[in-house]
């Protein structure tokens, strides 16, 4: 291929995506960074004084416990969703041509209808004159309702529940690719299926976990609405300390820092992710 | 399959299109037009209808669900597009100093004399001069007298409820009215920025999630109806709407004393039709329309004459609609904490993450 | 089936995540027809909330906004999507590129819905559904490309050189063997998105224009929730759900009609 094709190629692949993404992500965003070296005004609003005191504050051990439990509470869901995940997405990419899209969709119908609603049809259930503990205590399992809602427990549930179907969605797009033919031939060499699946099919859909659980957890730690209602408000997420800089406390600049803290600290995360995926993969490849 | 797909997104998008253009129709070319945002169901839903029946000004309704949000996106787009907002009272000295709301010119607003006294003078905009009182009211606890085997009087029975409560408790979540209940509980102002003051408020509040069942700002009176809560930390109005499900339900300002809160309006600083906001503003003043609108939000209003003209049945079903200014003007009148504000968000913070 | 007893384990699996993901529907769908206001018990049969929906503009309207919010910026951000995951699977491994197509992930939603009315403010630019499908499209294109790129990995790129060096153009490389082998990436990168869009809603509120032209469903429902969750608004879901199922129903006939 000719340079200037290659060029002309990169230009019609790279440009639309990175140009709306320089012009609606990054400059918009270069002006809420540049904001959290400002002080806030004294009603709201930014004093144009430099300081770095809005980065000295992020550095507490408040912020820092709310991350830690914002990133178990997160990571525990993201566990339980792949757990749950692969093989409900495995069996839909390994079904039948026909029925993969169908499947598919009725995972994803429910969350058409709206966060908000299903957050509140999960508080009918859960709580303590709820339809679940009602059930449980009509046939005798228990005799005082389970506090099943304005907990942790709660909020993993809520949080699972809306992002299972993310995850499924791209453990199917990676498991979908996988050839039935190398299955096939490792089950015809007389592999055990657990084995064919661990030494074969697992790591080939590596990408599709990576993807998944990236997902899973930046939609979790970044919820606020979740731990407000299921939760009770009684736990405090990532998601609502920097809300609640924004709009409660209206300090734009501490909440700016508190925000590209939590950026920087995730990118660390996924570039050490992307690193061990691709040493597991290397490794897989040379054995 | 890539048709499959390409045609599902085609008839989503054909379909939404062909829904949103029937129930637009044709807008009808006004003269003048102002949006106004205001919490959903804090109006008659045909009060704008009437407006312009009424006047002649075309009015559009936004919904905000919170006072902080509207702050936000007012602060952040400078107001653009919106003519009136409904805001509470803290919320207009910030509007005021950050220049984002107008002045108000009494000359288009000749109601204004049907308002209280009191609430021509409020702590928070002397003189009316960037807002008008549109709903007040103060904070209390609203329970079910039928499951607590004490009338509660004291912000101590939320904060440190006897053993058959413990559990059956819920909070107000948002800052300021979280705080009060610490603050008056201890005999301080709800206004403190004493950072002695404020640390003791915050442990009183993390010693009292222990027995809470959920912070919650916006359903607490279902879980008093379910009788999932026996006791709610409340504004008086809102207890109301639990009120007209369980006649069981009370309400009480607590003995320490509450803080009063006032809901206005205001019109943004970038508005292109102050006439016609003054025009509604007005409107709303009317005493049969303002008594029409505390018949229909069970709050009270700042009017005189609308109060005067209410009907005395309501009042005996919502005791707290007969709360006179006079009363209410012995609470405290919420202030902007100015950079105190930090102290506050970071104590809120910490009660809200404590195990 | 070479595994049957696995495979009936996987479909019992599934059916009990299918109960999972329908459970809370189903309550909301029984709600909607509840006659008391309160979600607390079952007063009897009621259609009045349906009626009283139909009566709601507000409401009806916004479903309308929010589904052409949602089908256009899935549409923008799966083809912009797509394209980029291309681009840097050509491409040496780069941080920074990995950076820009991960920080719409992550970013606080609240940071990028002020960061954007004030980048729209300041060029005056007018506000409408316009202006939450830019946004939208924002997070989407990052979503879209992550999901391709996972296909992406491992694809064996000779068969495209191959298939140029035999004088196929680009184009029809692209269409008949680079598009079949990602497309189960394009389709879940497209559902993913749409249903991020119809979600989302503090983007929407603070890139929506003032008035109810612009106003989205979630963002009326989260204005209505100050009441809690009335049946009639359970009335408005089920009335979604079922109006995008038979939607899902019709799409699927029109296709075997074509490909058999």
């Amino acid at each position: 291929m000719t340079k200037t094709g290659e060029l002309v190629q990169r230009l019609v692949l790279l440009g639309p995506g990175l140009g709306w993404l320089a012009l609606f992500l990054v400059v918009p965003c270069g002006v809420i960074f540049a904001y959290s070296f400002f002080l806030r005004g004294i009603y709201g609003g930014i004093d144009y004084v430099f300081t770095l005191e809005n980065y000295a504050r992020a550095f507490d051990p408040l912020y820092l416990s709310i991350f830690l439990n914002s990133a178990k509470i997160a990571a525990l869901t993201t566990a339980l969703a792949l757990l749950v995940g692969y093989p409900a997405a495995y069996l839909i990419a390994t079904g039948p041509r026909h029925r993969q899209v169908p499947l598919l969709i009725l995972v994803m119908l429910p969350f058409w209808s709206n966060y908000l609603i299903r957050t509140y049809a999960w508080i009918v259930l859960l709580n303590r004159e709820g339809l679940i503990n009602r059930a449980l205590v009509d046939i005798g399992l228990i005799e005082t309702p389970l506090p099943l809602l304005y907990n942790e427990f709660a909020i993993v549930t809520g949080l699972l529940y809306g992002y299972l179907p993310f995850m499924v969605l791209a453990l199917y797009s990676s498991i979908s690719r996988l050839n039935p033919e190398i299955r096939e031939a490792s089950a015809d060499l007389g592999a055990p299926g657990w084995r064919t699946f661990l030494r074969v099919t697992l790591p080939l859909t590596l990408p599709g976990i990576a993807a998944g659980s990236v997902f899973v957890f930046v939609l979790s730690i970044g919820n606020f609405i979740t731990p407000d209602l299921l939760g009770g408000g009684r736990t405090v997420m990532v998601g609502n300390l920097i809300y609640d800089q924004f709009l409660s406390a209206r300090d734009w600049p501490f909440g700016a820092s508190l925000a590209f803290l939590l950026i920087g600290l995730m990118m660390l995360l996924l570039f050490a992710q992307a690193w061990a995926v691709n040493r597991a993969q290397g490794e897989r490849a040379r054995a | 399959m890539a048709k499959g797909a390409f045609r599902f997104s085609a008839a989503i998008g054909a379909a939404a299109l062909a829904l949103t253009l029937t129930l637009q129709g044709t807008p009808v070319a006004a003269a003048e037009k102002i949006v106004i945002s205001n919490w959903d169901g804090y109006m008659p839903p045909d009060l704008l209808e009437r407006f312009t029946e009424d006047t002649g000004i075309e009015a559009e309704l936004s919904v905000h669900a919170t006072n902080e949000e509207v702050m936000g996106k007012v602060t952040a787009g400078g107001g653009r597009g919106y003519d009136v907002l409904f805001v509470s009272s803290p919320f207009v000295e910030a509007l005021a100093n950050l220049e984002l709301i107008a002045e108000l010119d009494h000359g288009k607003i000749p109601n204004l004399e049907n308002l209280y006294p009191e609430a021509r003078n409020l702590e928070y905009d002397p003189d009316n001069q960037h807002s008008v009182p549109y709903a007040w009211g103060t904070t209390g606890l609203c329970y079910r007298s039928d499951l607590v085997e004490e009338e509660p009087d004291s912000w101590m029975d939320l904060l440190k409820p006897s053993d058959n409560l413990k559990g059956k408790v819920t909070m107000l979540a948002t800052d300021r009215w979280l705080m009060a209940a610490g603050l008056k509980a201890l005999g301080y102002s709800v206004n403190s920025t004493d950072p002695d003051e404020i640390a003791a408020a915050k442990e009183l509040l993390i010693e009292a999630k222990h027995s809470l069942l959920a912070y919650d700002d916006t359903t607490f009176y279902s879980k008093l109806v379910s009788g999932e809560a026996s006791l709610v930390h409340a504004w008086d109005g809102w207890c109301n709407y639990g009120i007209a499900e369980n006649p069981a339900i009370k309400f009480v300002v607590p003995e320490e004393g509450s803080d009063m809160w006032v809901d206005t309006m205001v019109i943004t600083a970038a508005s292109e039709n102050k006439d016609a906001a003054h025009a509604f503003i007005n409107y709303i003043l009317q005493p049969e329309i303002h008594a029409w609108v505390a018949e229909n939000i069970l709050y009270k209003v700042p009017n005189e004459a609308a109060m005067e003209s209410l009907d005395p049945s309501l009042v005996e079903t919502y005791p707290n609609l007969g709360m006179t200014p006079k009363e209410l003007m012995q609470k405290e009148q919420l202030r902007d904490l100015g950079r105190a504000q930090r102290d506050y968000t970071r104590a809120v913070t910490e009660i809200t993450a404590a195990q | 089936m070479r595994h049957p007893i696995e495979r009936r384990l996987l479909a019992g699996h599934l059916g009990l995540v299918y109960l999972f993901l329908y459970g809370p529907i189903l309550v909301l769908i029984v709600l909607s027809f509840n006659k008391s206001g309160l979600p607390t018990a079952w007063t009897g049969f009621s259609l009045e909330w349906y009626g009283r929906m139909l009566r709601n503009q507000a409401i009806l309207s916004s479903v309308g906004n929010t589904l052409i919010v949602a089908s256009v910026s899935t549409l923008i951000a799966t083809s912009i999507g797509t394209l980029l995951a291309l681009g840097i699977d050509r491409l040496r491994p780069s941080a920074l590129l990995e950076g820009i197509v991960f920080v719409p992930m992550i970013i606080p939603d609240i940071v990028l819905a002020i960061a954007l009315l004030s980048f729209f403010t300041l060029l005056n630019v007018t506000l409408g559904l316009h202006s939450i499908i830019l946004s939208h499209a924002v997070f989407n294109i990052a979503f879209v490309c992550a999901v391709v790129r996972t296909r992406l990995r491992h694809f064996d790129k000779s068969i495209i050189e191959a298939s140029i060096d035999l004088g196929a153009s680009e184009f029809r490389t692209f269409r008949r063997i680079t598009l079949p082998v990602i497309f189960p990436g394009v389709l879940a990168g497209a559902l993913l998105a749409f249903t991020l869009s119809v979600d989302e809603f503090i983007i929407a509120y603070f890139t929506s224009g003032a008035g109810s032209a612009s106003t989205t469903f979630p963002m009326q429902i989260y204005a209505m929730i100050r009441f809690g969750v009335t049946p009639e608004i359970n009335a408005v879901a089920t009335f979604v759900l079922g109006f995008s199922f038979l939607l899902i129903l019709l799409s699927q006939r029109l296709n075997r009609g074509v490909t058999p």
